[in-house]
């Protein structure tokens, strides 16, 4: 089994590399890290004037990248992972083809999903990494920037790791809908509806906004300090709207492999 | 061991309250180019996607080489090389990168691909993109595809549709040297009967999902032995005539008499006694029903 899902994920790299999902993941994190590190160099005058101290300079840099990418790109992009890692079989009519090879059913299905995980990690661990990279870059450019005063790894990392975990329940129910129907339509316009439902849930505050994995990315972004004395890095990871984002994906995959599994292969 | 690649016993399928497939006990011995044949629609491509496991079918009714399908899913496939209906192909790549993609999935070493596209007559078309290939190319690299990890058993649907003539017969020579050197079982399925019955060593006709038919090619030929049709003033002592000059009758009705055909002489001794015997004979020929029309009538009868 282990040996299946190893052959299926290879399988998988291979067939959509030349495909603009999972060139997304790249060039994602790249264009938009890209944009703003250029208008950052570009208005270094406009920046210096605020007189930012390191941990805030990094703030103002990184969330304008967060902010765009939790809100709004991250779960179009889920959405769009989602149905193409399924739809490159609907749409070549290679379900069949998939489904009679030697392989282990549960490994088939795995890999793919595991495949769209790993796409997201890839994109959101780009962004980090060009994140910290560019912000390096600029003060080498700009000495007078302050980035070289504060280390943004931990804090990153955990806002990262936060969006991450947080886009799983999101991926989880877009990878069954996009593999019942092939068509674009349903999955992106339930996706769509649900993402600008689950952004307004979270910015009202409903206090049960955290049961809708659409406004899980949104909540994780927002962070308060534990207690006062506490470091800006002290918060906890694994917070509710985590955790119900991780159920959520884990049932998505399970009820996922039940539908596949009883399901006639057309 | 079972002698036959494929079995089937009783197999019925349904899909929602339709029987796609009824009772259908199919045996493809090894070895054999089993032509497995039916009109469009009679549950050609159901029955192989049951013999893939795509399709769900109950405990005991399918077995490869003598093994249950369900218990032994993966061992099964691993012999089994198929092509069902169109092509499955990845557009997006090429049809080397195509054949590159099976051969891991089957986990065998990437060499076998440059042979699989000779074989196949893609070489040139290798690193084109197969969603540009024509029809009959990309038929060529499913074929490539199936034959890749050189199963002991290929079922190939409608293999040779949309393919030039020329490709027909290479197709057709193609498998005729597969079981012949190589020990390989096929399964082919199509609607005509004329494009396999040059190459099938056994038959099976299938229409609305039942079995009407299943043998030999020799067998299916022995069912349209030649006969003689006699037109004459007056059939009923024309039949007296011939039954006690010990001819057989094969068929009579008011217009016509049909007995064996056994030689033009003896057409001509008939001719003769029932002219000498007062009868005129309106006419007198042979008919051969050749293998489509009685494919046509198996098939229409049910």
């Amino acid at each position: 089994m282990v040996r299946s899902l190893f052959i299926s994920l290879t399988s998988e790299f291979y067939k959509s590399r030349k495909t603009l999902a999972f060139w997304a993941a790249i060039i994602l994190p790249v264009l938009i890290c890209g944009l703003v590190a250029i208008g950052y160099y570009s208005n270094a005058d406009k920046v210096l004037k605020y007189n930012y101290p390191g941990l805030m300079l990094w703030a103002q840099f990184s969330s304008a990248t967060l902010g765009v990418m939790g809100m709004l790109i991250l779960p179009f992009y889920v959405m769009f992972m989602a149905f193409s890692v399924n739809n490159i079989e609907h749409k070549n009519d290679t379900w069949k083809t998939l489904f009679a090879q030697p392989l282990n059913k549960f490994s088939i299905y795995a890999a793919k999903y595991l495949y769209a995980v790993l796409l997201l990690f890839i994109c959101l661990f780009l962004f980090e990494a060009l994140t910290i990279t560019s912000g390096y870059l600029l003060q080498t450019l700009v000495p007078k920037f302050t980035f070289g005063d504060y280390n943004p790894f931990v804090l990153l990392t955990k806002f990262y790791s936060k969006l991450f975990l947080a886009s799983l329940g999101i991926l989880s129910i877009q990878f069954v809908l996009s593999l019942l129907w092939s068509d674009f339509l349903k999955p992106m316009g339930i996706g769509f509806v649900a993402t600008i439902a689950g952004i307004i849930t979270a910015n009202v505050g409903w206090k049960h906004a955290y049961l809708i994995p659409y406004s899980d990315p949104t909540l994780a972004l927002r962070v308060t300090r534990t207690s006062k004395n506490a470091k800006i890095e002290d918060f906890p990871v694994f917070s509710q709207e985590i955790w119900a984002s991780l159920i959520c994906a884990v049932l998505m995959f399970i009820i996922g492999y039940y539908i596949l599994s009883k399901r006639n292969i057309k | 061991m079972s002698n036959f690649a494929i079995e089937t016993v009783g197999l019925t399928h349904h899909f929602g309250t339709q029987t796609v497939v009824k009772d259908l006990s199919l045996q493809v011995p090894k070895g054999s180019i089993y032509g497995f044949l039916g009109p469009n629609g009679a549950g050609k491509t159901t029955t192989i996607k049951i013999l893939l496991n795509l399709l769900k079918s109950p405990a005991d009714q399918v077995f490869i080489f003598g093994k249950e399908l369900n218990s032994n899913r993966m061992a099964s496939l691993k012999r089994m090389g198929a092509l069902v209906e169109q092509p499955a192909i990845y557009t997006h790549l090429t049809g080397k990168e195509n054949l590159v993609n099976r051969c891991t999935l089957l986990g065998i070493p990437k060499s076998k691909c440059a042979e699989m596209l000779s074989l196949v007559g893609l070489t040139d078309a290798a690193n084109k993109k197969a969603g540009k290939y024509s029809l009959g190319m990309k038929q060529r690299l499913g074929i490539a595809l199936a034959l890749i990890g050189d199963p002991e058993l290929l079922l190939l649907d409608e293999p040779t549709n949309g393919l030039d003539p020329n490709g027909i017969i290479e197709i057709r020579n193609l498998m005729i040297e597969l079981t012949t050197k190589h020990g390989k079982t096929i399964l082919v399925s199509s609607h005509l009967l004329a494009e396999i019955e040059r190459t099938a060593t056994h038959v099976g006709i299938i229409n609305k999902g039942e079995l009407l038919f299943q043998g030999t090619i020799g067998e299916l030929h022995d069912l349209s032995k030649p006969v003689v049709k006699i037109e004459t003033n007056d059939q009923a002592a024309a039949a007296n005539i011939l039954g006690t000059a010990g001819a057989e009758l094969v068929q009579q009705n008011e217009s016509t008499i049909s007995v064996t055909f056994k030689g033009k002489e003896d057409m001509g001794n008939l001719n003769t006694l029932l002219v000498q015997n007062g009868i005129t004979v309106y006419s007198i020929n042979k008919e051969r029903k050749d293998l489509e029309n009685l494919f046509l009538d198996i098939t229409s009868k049910n």
